[in-house]
């Protein structure tokens, strides 16, 4: 252990909800994207998926908007360290679209992709299984844009970059094909409770 | 391997820069040589890290205190310093207030400290020198512009290269005994006798943009969050292409 001298840290809190190298944000949701915000308007949004799936298909807000409402309430972890603790977003679960365009055996890994195009490799089943949304809403208000309004993939058990804003469309491919920051440099994966922030962690 | 797959956007901004996965990987002891005071609330740290392998201009490194109770804390800092085969980094650090690092910089570091570092980090908002740029920073978003600018003295490179820096006063400038004739500082809240006060605006980007080189500007933003969205959207409607706007947020 590397001790640095003089340095004591804030105050110990018993907090089993903070992954390694966090800290808690607090109230604040710092905004963090390498773009600029871009000017979407709802009825301009749509999402698609396609690629190794049977039935590929493109949903419009109303299309999307029809299906059962999901929530999250819980946490979420930005690998630039910040932690915020009980978010609420509502949106519909990703398994609601996907069991519409029925993803093939041989789709193992997704690049989720957004009206702007930036890019986010995952494997599927980090997107299946209750555990992914679109989420258009934020404690009941509509998504702010800068926080990837009108809406966003959702993928709160990975590092928030996986979250891809401006959501527009997920493929599904048999294999992993690193995404804007997977090719910047972070984590194939980014498990916080496994601190996979870089490459090689 | 099958297909690859291209999403059918515009892909915003290309990451261009290979990044060495391996440099990233492991935490190296950096020894703090200096402590340079810039402004009231930022000071500039150089410390020594003798595997360093050097970094572009405009990359971070992650750093890590630790306690002697093994409690931690890590943040990511953009790098001030040029690359160079010195073994030496610098970070300009704001003295956050209730920060918990900068707080120990500001308040106890001294020379001859050691903290651990990890890094470069990210490919993306960083430029080797190879593009006209035009960087637009705010307060301590400036330091990784900074980076650019000592790289581009350092290697005497022609390619066209203009700084606008925001601060609210010339005493928070960051770096201003530094700046030659490629910056224009604009102050939001003092200034100097006979310079304007206020924020920045298309009539300090505008004539930038109409006298853009060849091939046109490489735009670097980088600041916090507020100032990034005002300075990102004056460039698009300046005419700066949106894919050619790199964007770092002080969160």
């Amino acid at each position: 252990m590397n001790v640095t001298r003089g340095f004591t840290g804030r105050p110990r809190v018993d907090n089993h909800g903070l992954p390694p190298g966090q800290y808690d944000a607090g109230d604040d949701w710092p905004v963090l994207s390498a773009e600029v915000t871009p000017d979407l308007a709802p009825a301009d949004w749509t999402f698609r998926i396609d690629g190794l799936v049977e039935a590929p298909r493109t949903w419009d807000w109303a299309q999307a908007h029809a299906l059962p409402a999901s929530a999250y309430e819980g946490d979420i972890h930005c690998v630039t360290s910040w932690s915020k603790f009980g978010v609420r977003f509502g949106g519909v679960s990703l398994d609601a679209f996907l069991e519409r365009v029925r993803p093939l055996p041989a789709a193992t890994h997704a690049v989720a992709y957004s009206h702007t195009g930036y890019t986010a490799s995952l494997p599927l089943a980090d997107l299946t299984g209750g555990r992914a949304w679109i989420a258009w809403e934020y404690d009941g208000r509509p998504l702010p844009a800068e926080h990837g309004g009108p809406a966003r993939l959702l993928v709160p058990h990975l590092y928030f970059w996986k979250s891809a804003k401006w959501i527009a469309g997920i493929h599904l491919l048999d294999h992993d094909e690193p995404g804007f920051w997977e090719r910047n440099g972070y984590h194939a994966r980014g498990n916080p409770w496994e601190e996979q922030r870089y490459s090689g962690d | 391997m099958t297909e690859t797959f291209t999403p059918p956007t515009r892909f915003a901004v290309p990451g261009r820069i290979a990044v060495s996965n391996g440099t990233a990987g492991h935490w190296q002891t950096a020894t703090l040589t200096e402590i340079r005071r810039e402004t009231p609330r930022a000071a500039t740290f150089r410390f020594a890290v003798p595997a360093w392998v050097g970094h572009l201009p405009g990359q971070h490194l992650r750093l890590r205190l630790t306690a002697a109770d093994g409690y931690t804390a890590q943040r990511h800092y953009s790098i001030a310093s040029a690359p160079d085969d010195s073994g030496h980094v610098e970070l300009t650090l704001d003295h956050a207030e209730d920060g918990e690092v900068s707080g120990w910089f500001h308040t106890e570091a001294r020379p001859g400290d050691r903290v651990e570092v990890r890094g470069p980090l990210s490919g993306f908002f960083a430029w080797p020198g190879d593009r006209a740029a035009l960087l637009i920073g705010a307060g301590s978003g400036v330091v990784p512009l900074m980076s650019m600018v000592r790289h581009h003295r350092a290697r005497g490179l022609s390619v066209p290269l203009r700084l606008l820096v925001s601060a609210r006063s010339p005493e928070e400038l960051i770096y201003a005994r530094e700046y030659g004739a490629e910056t224009t500082p604009v102050f939001t809240r003092a200034a100097p006798p006979g310079v304007p006060v206020g924020r920045m605006t298309a009539a300090h980007l505008d004539p930038l943009l109409e006298a853009a080189p060849a091939g046109g500007w490489e735009a670097y933003v980088c600041g916090s969050n507020a100032f990034a969205e005002h300075a990102s959207r004056l460039l698009v409607a300046a005419g700066q292409p949106v894919h050619r706007i790199r964007v770092e947020r002080f969160g």
